[in-house]
């Protein structure tokens, strides 16, 4: 995909997570807003993966550690035919496939499980390790939040990719430098992030998280780079793409949505 | 390899390892900076790929070895009994078993056998954290002969286990030859007058307390329950109808462990009165296994008492 193709493929995703969520009325729109943009840099353009076999040996695989952005997630999957579109509007709804939290046992595409913060960068790890092992050529992406990144758990996984070199692991903190108490800044502060990420050893990139231009650069030079994990900072605007949910600021870490605002969303994605 | 008194537990499980190790592409084995303790430091020299040490962050290892899980693999991790439950609940909760991943959790030195470490690493509730997350089996070896039959059965189960390691040699129970069902409990003394219900090393505590209470013409069968989830119900309950009077026995706390388990199972089943032995309401302290056993009352004598006391309210 070229740029324009990417961007136009950012507001498919963007259009899927305010249906996906706009259906059920409620969610964690912001967080899942803010990440649409790198998922389609590497859902367009950069990982290789099958929707008609999700378990392929030797699959990049993606492990969304803020487990919450699930619907991000399922935004991409459906997009690229993992599931049918129609699957979107049964989020959270009992016996969906499509839970508040990835369930890689529950969605097709879904790589690990995870939603207890910390805990997917350390499987995100082991993946890497794993493909060493197989030497399968596959990267592992992972997605962290900025709020996950006051866990204990990001600092150890990170402490042991830095000191082990895996360098087929690329993470990426969605840093909106907001969580659902308040700014970033004011309750526990990372500042500074790219600092701290090259103490643990890391290449580290900051940049725009929403410009799916820097976005193809940084990962395209993070897959050559070898000898080191990666961080890629996605400097991003939570809720990015629908004004009311940028607005809210904090409070669109999990905010209602009526079937007005849902319209009023889509128009505005759609440029319309 | 040749399983005698002097034997270790630990070596069991390092020469188990080892051969699977050699002999399939996907165990491994992950250690938290007590690869010393737990032995398994031999297998990170032998093989530097498939036995990682990943420092002191118990949660990381449990995390990466449901990332490799998910990549195929087979890991065992290791660790003190407190930091393979309490410190990892979650890790193991969400990465190991909601995540289905097929994940061996070694935590050694159970409850008194933490000995001079002390109250901070004797884990008296690490059955009971485990207990409460489904699918995962909860074993607590007895002796080197049934652990050695046990481990390739627990290698090849399709799910998450915890086992719950003396690493030292408790005294050998089972005869060489002894075949070993991973799911059953069996009767290593056959009585008419009581059940005693035990596991780990209050198993031969057990026997010994069967010997003096045969000695006062009680006759007294004992059931060795290495494994705790899913409790063999079917079993216990035969013996508790025959005797009709049952004791637990266990070096845990009696809240949620053994002695839950048996209750509950009796109470559905078979209902007799049950007395236990077992850690009530303290936590641990420093000093070698007499003491300790003193001070938990982990003793024969205890086993003894209970014994009396449930046949006294048939």
């Amino acid at each position: 995909m070229n740029y324009d193709q990417l961007r136009a493929f950012a507001r498919d995703i963007r259009a899927n997570i305010v249906d996906c969520i706009g259906s059920l009325g409620v969610g964690h729109i912001g967080g899942c807003l803010s990440i649409a943009d790198v998922l389609a840099v590497l859902y367009g353009k950069h990982m290789r993966y099958d929707p008609e076999n999700p378990k392929m040996e030797g699959r990049d695989r993606l492990i969304c550690s803020k487990g919450h952005a699930g619907p991000a997630v399922y935004a991409v999957l459906a997009e690229k035919g993992f599931f049918p579109k129609s699957e979107l509007a049964t989020l959270n709804r009992g016996g969906t496939h499509l839970p508040s939290h990835c369930d890689m046992n529950k969605t097709p595409g879904v790589d690990m499980t995870a939603g207890s913060l910390g805990q997917g960068f350390s499987c995100a790890v082991g993946a890497a390790i794993g493909s060493k092992l197989k030497k399968d050529g596959a990267t592992i992406y992972c997605i962290i939040g900025d709020g996950e990144s006051q866990e204990g758990q990001i600092w150890e996984a990170g402490m042991y990719a830095g000191s082990h070199k895996l360098d087929n692991l690329i993470v990426f903190t969605d840093y909106n430098k907001l969580q659902l108490d308040g700014t970033i800044e004011e309750i526990n502060d990372l500042a500074p992030l790219a600092d701290k990420w090259r103490a643990f050893n890391f290449a580290v990139w900051d940049i725009d998280g929403n410009d799916v231009e820097a976005i193809d650069k940084a990962v395209s030079e993070a897959r050559a780079l070898e000898g080191k994990p990666k961080m890629i900072i996605l400097n991003t605007v939570k809720g990015k793409g629908v004004s009311f949910v940028e607005a809210a600021k904090v409070g669109s870490h999990s905010m209602n949505i009526n079937a007005e605002q849902r319209a009023e969303a889509l128009k505005e994605i759609r440029g319309e | 390899m040749e399983l005698n008194e002097k034997t270790l537990m630990r070596d069991v499980l390092v020469e188990f390892l080892r051969e699977r190790i050699t002999s399939d592409d996907v165990t491994m084995v992950l250690d938290a900076d007590l690869a010393k303790c737990a032995g398994t430091i031999a297998l990170e020299k032998e093989f530097p790929e498939r036995a990682l040490n990943v420092g002191i962050a118990e949660a990381n290892m449990a995390g990466i070895a449901a990332g490799l899980s998910s990549y195929g693999f087979k890991p065992f991790i290791t660790s003190f009994g407190p930091f393979a439950s309490r410190r990892i609940a979650d890790q193991a909760m969400i990465s190991i078993c909601y995540a289905k991943q097929n994940v061996k959790i070694v935590g050694t030195d159970p409850g008194i056998a933490a000995e001079l470490n002390g109250g901070t690493h004797m884990p008296f509730e690490d059955v009971a954290i485990y207990r409460s997350i489904p699918d995962i089996l909860i074993y607590e070896p007895t002796d080197v002969v049934e652990f050695a039959e046990a481990l390739p059965q627990i290698a090849d189960y399709p799910y998450p286990v915890y086992i719950r390691m003396h690493r030292k040699n408790p005294p050998i129970v089972h005869p060489a030859d002894f075949k070993f069902d991973l799911k059953k409990a069996h009767a290593l003394k056959e009585g008419k007058d009581v059940t005693i219900v035990a596991s780990g090393l209050m198993v031969s505590t057990a026997l010994d307390a069967a010997k003096e209470l045969e000695a006062d013409g009680i006759s007294a069968e004992v059931i060795c329950s290495p494994t705790i989830k899913p409790i063999d119900a079917e079993t216990i309950c035969a013996s508790a109808k025959k005797t009709g009077a049952v004791v637990t026995a266990e070096n845990h706390n009696v809240i949620g462990a053994l002695r839950s388990a048996v209750a509950e199972a009796l109470v559905e089943n078979t209902p007799v009165p049950l007395e236990s032995v077992g850690v009530k309401e303290k936590f641990g302290e420093v000093g070698k296994v007499p003491y300790l056993r003193k001070a938990f009352n982990l003793e024969v004598c205890d086993v003894v008492a209970a014994a009396k006391k449930v046949i006294s309210r048939k």
